[in-house]
């Protein structure tokens, strides 16, 4: 951090300006020539926080993807399925034991068993041929896709959520002023909130992992070259395996997460496939904070241009994508290798 | 590659039912009758696709596949519900097949592709399958292109007055999917709310297929009698989902996919919140006229259980009728079908239907003038959603009861059309 300060000064002036703007909108109340650009306060708060809620999805999905990438450098485009499947067995065990903390680690468990039965059954097959490997991981997914069909049909599926996360919450955000005067509060979806909160346990808990466990410290040493960590002595496989396990879980929890606020479907599957890609793409392939903040910002521009410009929404996030190739090949917090 | 392996099938399936139908034909002394059926069996309406084709089989089946002593084979071409492949397997039923007619499309966007072709092909006839498009019949159209079902505006009359005059929301926002059948299907409802003396206070346009809405959710008013929402499919469950999270507030009015069967059907809790909304549409589940009542009993009693949905769907209501009059016109000319089809054509315009809806008429643009039914979401049994009829407008016409001349000054569907204030309303 200071190191990128002191190298790009000016860069860090404006991403500071940009952090204080933004919490300022969120803070302070608006005046009338700030509503007249922008709004209300309490649509533009929503499309914000909407937006972080969605990146909090899309991050789950997308740094399992991020990371099987990274260190295998494959890409796994049956992800997508991993995420609706998990949705679904999701659906099935809360209907069973009712309760929805409960249902995320078993579906972590069994959508991560999946994938280590994908790794060590097909991909180690084919270690180092990008090609097959991409043609069957389309295979598998179409293959997924129609059984996911055959069990559970075409109809749409949405999670329950606890009965106390139903409802808004108020936040201690004032959006405005009611007629008589009083200051009127924020309500935000618990639900959403929920997720937020859980997506950022989540992320941390990683960053812990794979910068301060000797498990994380292998796996960074593989990205960057897997080579000289095979040649140490390392059983690379066990890290590919225990990678590919934990990404493939993640995937399912997020589908168990986006069940909550998002339909489970056909097609579902390749919607967060592309998600994930273009997270990665604009964050930098094999990088988590990379996916995190690829995950925010396509997150965010979702939200604020269904608001701002409906019209327009679907092609801003392919434009952000667009620009990443365009100056910066490798993604934002990817490395030039 | 999964195009490929679609139309892989697509082909297998339309060669195995051409085959199977198309062997007993030998044996009649005329040649027989082919029919090509142009239907969407792939994508969102997959499964009113394959009611649609069950529809066909059993409106032919009243008359043992034999019309004027000629027998009569289909041919099923599946789409997508994309125009281009509509045409594509339109011009395969006529250039490579041969058949005498078409029965289709499905979907709007597809209806609009298909009467261009129509032109190109004037010796041949077209009876619309359950394609909702205004443009079809309304916009420059085809001489060979029939429709006996209504049009998306259509199915949105009667729903405006009804909300109104007996619930009494006056004022309202409205949501709805920013594409064609979102604009027709609006523009139905909208004339009719506007000319019953309701006031618009904004309009959203949602993209399809956005599943998150939190950011339209926040931005609708507060003070308003109801919330308009023109969506279907997976883009009415999420809305409606995200719209309970967000702790709801007013009153629900539908649009015609807002509470069919797929939304119905769907697991979770989030339909629960149309319990009491009212919606229009060309069907009613529960109406008790004997037509109906006759039609839905042959309907249950022709397929097994697992096989059909509980009642017909939109489309496949839709298919029969359009298979219906396919059998009455031929009927009238005795299955002549020389002179360029000019007499089946001719007979098809002066039809009096008499059909499971009622009895349909068309008008010069050959576009089907009928009822519309006003229905209410209300509990079943077991925790089901079921539709309950609560009104009925007969005689509902293209023009939604103007001169041709004033619904044409409208203008077409469109996000800023119709103009509220013009027609009455605020």
């Amino acid at each position: 951090m200071t190191e990128f300060t002191r190298r790009h000064p000016l860069w860090s002036l404006i991403i500071v300006v940009l952090a204080a703007l933004l919490l300022w909108l969120i803070l302070a109340p608006w005046t009338t020539g700030v509503e007249a650009v922008l709004g209300r306060k309490r649509v533009f708060l929503n499309a914000v926080f909407g937006g972080l809620t969605l990146g909090a999805l899309y991050f789950l999905v997308a740094s399992g993807f991020t990371l099987i990438f990274g260190l295998m450098r494959n890409v796994n485009l049956a992800h997508g399925s991993l995420y609706l499947l998990g949705g679904y067995i999701g659906y099935v065990v809360s209907n069973v034991t009712g309760e929805l903390w409960i249902t995320l680690p078993v579906v972590f468990i069994v959508v991560a068993l999946l994938g280590l039965l994908l790794q060590h059954q097909v991909f180690r097959r084919m270690e180092g041929q990008e090609l097959r490997q991409t043609m069957v991981t389309i295979g598998l997914s179409v293959v997924l896709a129609d059984l996911m069909l055959w069990v559970w049909g075409g109809q749409s599926y949405t999670l329950q959520t606890p009965q106390w996360l139903t409802g808004p919450a108020t936040l201690p955000i004032v959006v405005g002023a009611d007629r008589s005067g009083n200051p009127v509060y924020m309500r935000f979806p618990q639900v959403r909130i929920a997720i937020l909160v859980m997506a950022i346990i989540i992320g941390v808990a990683m960053w812990l992992v794979l910068n301060r466990t000797r498990l994380g410290m292998l796996i960074r040493a593989g990205v960057d070259d897997r080579e000289m960590l095979t040649a140490s002595g390392v059983r690379i496989h066990y890290v590919f395996l225990a990678v590919f396990g934990f990404g493939a879980g993640l995937a399912g929890i997020a589908g168990v997460i986006g069940g909550t606020f998002q339909s489970l479907a056909p097609g579902e599957d390749t919607r967060f496939l592309l998600a994930s890609l273009v997270v990665v793409i604009v964050g930098g392939m094999g990088s988590i904070p990379g996916a995190a903040l690829g995950a925010l910002i396509i997150g965010l521009v979702e939200q604020i241009g269904l608001v701002y410009a409906p019209t327009y929404s679907v092609v801003f996030t392919f434009l952000i994508m667009a620009l990443v190739l365009a100056f910066r090949p490798q993604g934002l917090m990817g490395s030039r290798r | 590659m999964n195009w490929t392996k679609r139309s892989l099938l697509g082909l297998a399936g339309a060669f195995a039912l051409s085959w199977g139908m198309s062997t007993p034909a030998v044996a009649q002394q005329q040649p027989p009758i082919r029919i090509g059926i142009l239907v969407a069996l792939e994508g969102a309406f997959a499964a009113g696709g394959r009611d649609a084709v069950r529809n066909v089989e059993l409106a032919l089946r009243q008359v043992n596949h034999t019309v004027a002593g000629r027998r009569i084979e289909t041919i099923v071409a599946p789409t997508d519900t994309r125009p281009d492949t509509a045409v594509r397997q339109a011009r395969k039923l006529i250039e490579q097949d041969r058949v005498d007619f078409i029965i289709g499309p499905l979907s709007g966007s597809e209806g609009i592709a298909i009467r261009d072709y129509a032109k190109t092909i004037p010796d041949r006839t077209i009876i619309n399958g359950i394609s909702g498009a205004l443009e079809m019949t309304w916009v420059d159209p085809a001489p060979n292109v029939f429709r006996f079902n209504l049009d998306g505006a259509q199915w949105g009359s009667g729903l405006g007055t009804y909300v109104v005059r007996t619930k009494g929301w006056r004022r309202i926002a409205t949501v709805s999917a920013d594409y064609s059948f979102g604009y027709t299907n609006f523009l139905g409802f909208a004339v009719d709310f506007c000319r019953a003396g309701g006031t618009i206070v904004q309009r959203f346009w949602v993209p399809l297929g956005a599943a998150d809405f939190g950011g339209v959710i926040a931005q609708l008013p507060d003070n308003v009698d109801a919330i308009y929402l023109g969506m279907g499919g997976t883009d009415a469950i999420n809305f409606l989902n995200q719209w309970q999270q967000a702790g709801a507030g007013t009153r629900l009015i539908g649009g015609t996919i807002m509470a069919d069967q797929t939304v119905l059907s769907a697991r979770g809790r989030a339909k629960d919140a149309l319990i009491g909304t009212p919606t229009s549409g060309p069907l009613a589940e529960d109406n008790t006229d004997p037509a109906w009542q006759d039609y839905v009993r042959l309907y249950r009693e022709a397929f097994p259980a697992n096989e059909r949905f509980n009642s017909p769907s939109l489309f496949g209501v839709g298919y029969y009728i359009a298979t219906s009059a396919a059998i009455a016109g031929l009927n009238a000319v005795n299955g002549d079908l020389s002179d360029g089809q000019r007499r089946f054509n001719a007979a098809l315009s002066s039809l009096k239907l008499a059909t499971p809806l009622g009895e349909v008429s068309l008008n010069e643009n050959r576009q089907a003038t009928g009822t519309v039914f006003v229905n209410e979401v209300a509990e079943g049994p077991g925790g089901t959603l079921v539709n309950r009829m609560v009104a009925r407008v007969d005689g509902v016409n293209q023009t939604l009861g103007m001169t041709a001349e004033q619904f044409r000054a409208m203008g077409l569907p469109s996000r800023t059309n119709p103009d509220c204030r013009a027609l009455g309303g605020g």
